[in-house]
C-alpha cells in the first residue's frame, strides 16, 4: 500500500506544483504548458503518441539488448585480461566522454536515410560504458578464493566465469543496466530529434516545436518520461528474479 | 604408512617489478597418509605459497611436490580447499554450496546422491536444518563449517586449509577444532594445516612443521604423540605446554630473535 501510495502521492504533489507555477506567473500556453493542457494533446494526438511511442520503445531496448551484449563482452575482455584493460580502459573512457549529440551528423551522413539503423546505433553508443565497466570492475575484482576452489578440481575458464564470476557480478551489471536504460532513451531521441523526417517520440516532439504546439510537446516529454519509468521497472523486475539473492532483507 | 605428499627441495620466487622475491627455499617435507600436518611459522614467510603448490595450482621454480608418487603437475580433483575467507556464493543456498565441488568432479552423479551426501555432512558438523539458508544468514563460525563441509564432499585425498579458523572468536575456534577432530573420526582425509595458532597446530596435528622466515625451508618438525580423541583439557596438560613452549621458541628462531630458553634435545 505505502509502497504504491508515496510514490503517487509524490507525482501529484510535482503536477500540482507545476500547474501552480504556471498559474501564478500567468504563462499562456504558447509559452508554457500547464499539466491541465496535456490531457487535450494526448486525446488529440492519440494515434501518433501509440505509434511514435511504439517506435522509440523498441529502438531504445533494441540498442540497450546490443549494448547489453557488446558491453558484457568488451567488461570480459577487460576483466579477465590486464592487457585488454589497459589498452581497452583510455579508449572507452575518452569515448564516453565525447557529447554524443556531436556524432548525429556524422552518423546520419554515414548511413544516410538508415533511420532505424541510426536510432538504435545511437542507443546503443550511448548506453554500453557503464555496463562495460561494471562487468569488467566486477570480473576483475573477484577474490582469487573464489577462483581457487573451483581452479584446484581443475574446472575449466569457462566453468568457473559460469559458476562463479557471472553471477558474482550480476548485481553490479543490473546497477549497470539501470543507468543505460535511461541513457539510451536520450541516445534514441538524439537522433529522432535531430534527424530530418524522423520517427518515434523525438519526431513528434520536433513537430510539435515547428508548430509551437507547447502542450504538444510536453505531452511528449511526459510520454519519454512514462516509458523510461516503465523500462526501468521492467529491468528492476528482471533484477529481482536473477540478482534477487544480493538484496539484503530490511531490518 | 605410505607418503602421499612429498615436497623435494621446493624452492620459489615471485617474480617483481624489482626483480625476484624469494619466497620458498630448498623447502622438504613428507606428510603420510591419513596424517594431519600443521604448518607454523612467521607471518608473510610463504605459508600460503606452499599450499597453492600442494594444490596444483602453481609450479615451483626448482623442486617437485608429489602426490601419491606422482609429480603434481596441475590441479587435479582429489584435492579440497578451505580459506580463512569462507568464500561461499551468496546466491546459493548452503546446501548448493557444499554440492559444488561435486558438479565439478562428478556432474553424472544424480543430484540425489549429492544431496545426500551433503547433508550427511552438514549433520556432521552440527548444520543439519540450515540446509536451506543463505551463507548471510549463518554466523562466521558456521559459515566456516558450510566451507569445510564443501572441501571435504568429494571425498578429497588432501584437504588443505590455509588459516581456516583465523578470522573466528576464541570460543567458536575451539568449537571448529573439536568439529575437525570428529570429522576426521568419521572421514579419513590427510590434511595440511597452515595456522598461526600454536595451540591449533598441536590440538589438531600428528606433526607440527615450523617453517623459517623468508624465504622459507623447514626449520623443526614436531611429532605430536597425543591421542586421536584427545579433548580441550590436554591443552592444559604439561606435556602439551612444553610443546608449545617449544614451538614457541623454534618462531621465535625463525623471526630471527633468540630464543628465551634453550629449545635442547629436538629436531
Amino acid at each position: 500500500m505505502q509502497k504504491i501510495a508515496v510514490p503517487v502521492l509524490a507525482i501529484l504533489g510535482f503536477l500540482a506544483l507545476w500547474e501552480f507555477v504556471v498559474w501564478v506567473n500567468g504563462w499562456p500556453n504558447y509559452k508554457m504548458a500547464a499539466p491541465s493542457d496535456l490531457p487535450a494533446a494526448y486525446v488529440r494526438f492519440a494515434p501518433l503518441f501509440l505509434e511514435m511511442g511504439w517506435q522509440t520503445l523498441w529502438r531504445t531496448v533494441a540498442g540497450l539488448i546490443v549494448a547489453v551484449v557488446a558491453g558484457t563482452a568488451l567488461g570480459m575482455a577487460m576483466g579477465f585480461s590486464r592487457i585488454a584493460r589497459d589498452a581497452l580502459y583510455p579508449l572507452l573512457v575518452g569515448f564516453n566522454a565525447i557529447p554524443k549529440a556531436t556524432l548525429v551528423p556524422v552518423i546520419a551522413l554515414i548511413f544516410i536515410g538508415r533511420h532505424d539503423f541510426n536510432t538504435v546505433l545511437m542507443a546503443f553508443l550511448i548506453s554500453f560504458f557503464p555496463i562495460a565497466v561494471s562487468v569488467g570492475i566486477g570480473l576483475a575484482t573477484l577474490e582469487p578464493e573464489y577462483r581457487d576452489i573451483l581452479r584446484a578440481l581443475g574446472a575449466s575458464r569457462v566453468t568457473i566465469f559460469r559458476k562463479i564470476a557471472l553471477p558474482k557480478t550480476l548485481p553490479e551489471f543490473f546497477g549497470a543496466l539501470k543507468v543505460s536504460v535511461t541513457l539510451a532513451f536520450i541516445g534514441t531521441n538524439l537522433v529522432e530529434i535531430v534527424s530530418p523526417h524522423g520517427r518515434g517520440l523525438g519526431a513528434l516532439f520536433k513537430s510539435g516545436e515547428t508548430n509551437g504546439d507547447y502542450p504538444l510537446m510536453f505531452a511528449v516529454l511526459i510520454a519519454l518520461a512514462v516509458l523510461g519509468i516503465v523500462l526501468y521497472y521492467a529491468v528492476v523486475a528482471l533484477e529481482r528474479i536473477f540478482a534477487g539473492w544480493a538484496e539484503r532483507p530490511h531490518g | 604408512m605410505a607418503n602421499l605428499i612429498e615436497i623435494k627441495g621446493v624452492t620459489h620466487a615471485y617474480r617483481t617489478g624489482r626483480g625476484p622475491f624469494p619466497v620458498l627455499s630448498d623447502l622438504n617435507l613428507t606428510i603420510p597418509e591419513g596424517e594431519f600436518a600443521a604448518v607454523v611459522g612467521p607471518s608473510g614467510c610463504g605459508k600460503s605459497t606452499l599450499t597453492r603448490l600442494i594444490a596444483g595450482l602453481m609450479r615451483p621454480d626448482r623442486g617437485e611436490v608429489w602426490l601419491r608418487g606422482e609429480p603434481v603437475r596441475g590441479p587435479r580433483k582429489t584435492v579440497g580447499m578451505a580459506f580463512q575467507n569462507p568464500v561461499l556464493l551468496e546466491w546459493r543456498t548452503i546446501l548448493q554450496n557444499v554440492i559444488l565441488p561435486l558438479e565439478i568432479v562428478a556432474p553424472r552423479i544424480p543430484r540425489r546422491q549429492r544431496e545426500d551426501r551433503a547433508m550427511e555432512l552438514l549433520d556432521l558438523v552440527g548444520l543439519k536444518g540450515f540446509e536451506g539458508k543463505r551463507p548471510s544468514e549463518l554466523s562466521g563460525g558456521m559459515r566456516q563449517r558450510a566451507s569445510l563441509c564443501r572441501a571435504i564432499v568429494h571425498k578429497p585425498e588432501v584437504l588443505i586449509m590455509d588459516e581456516p579458523f583465523g578470522a573466528l572468536d576464541a570460543f567458536t575456534r575451539e568449537d571448529l577444532w573439536q568439529t575437525m577432530r570428529d570429522l576426521r573420526a568419521k572421514e579419513p582425509f590427510t590434511c595440511v594445516l597452515i595456522t598461526h595458532d600454536l595451540r591449533e597446530s598441536v590440538f589438531l596435528g600428528d606433526q607440527v612443521l615450523v617453517l623459517s622466515g623468508r624465504p622459507a625451508t623447514t626449520q623443526h618438525v614436531l611429532d605430536v604423540d597425543l591421542p586421536a580423541d584427545r579433548t580441550l583439557d590436554i591443552l592444559f596438560t604439561p606435556k602439551v605446554a612444553e610443546m608449545l613452549h617449544l614451538l614457541r621458541d623454534q618462531i621465535r628462531i625463525a623471526q630471527g630473535r633468540a630464543p628465551v630458553a634453550a629449545a635442547g634435545g629436538h629436531g
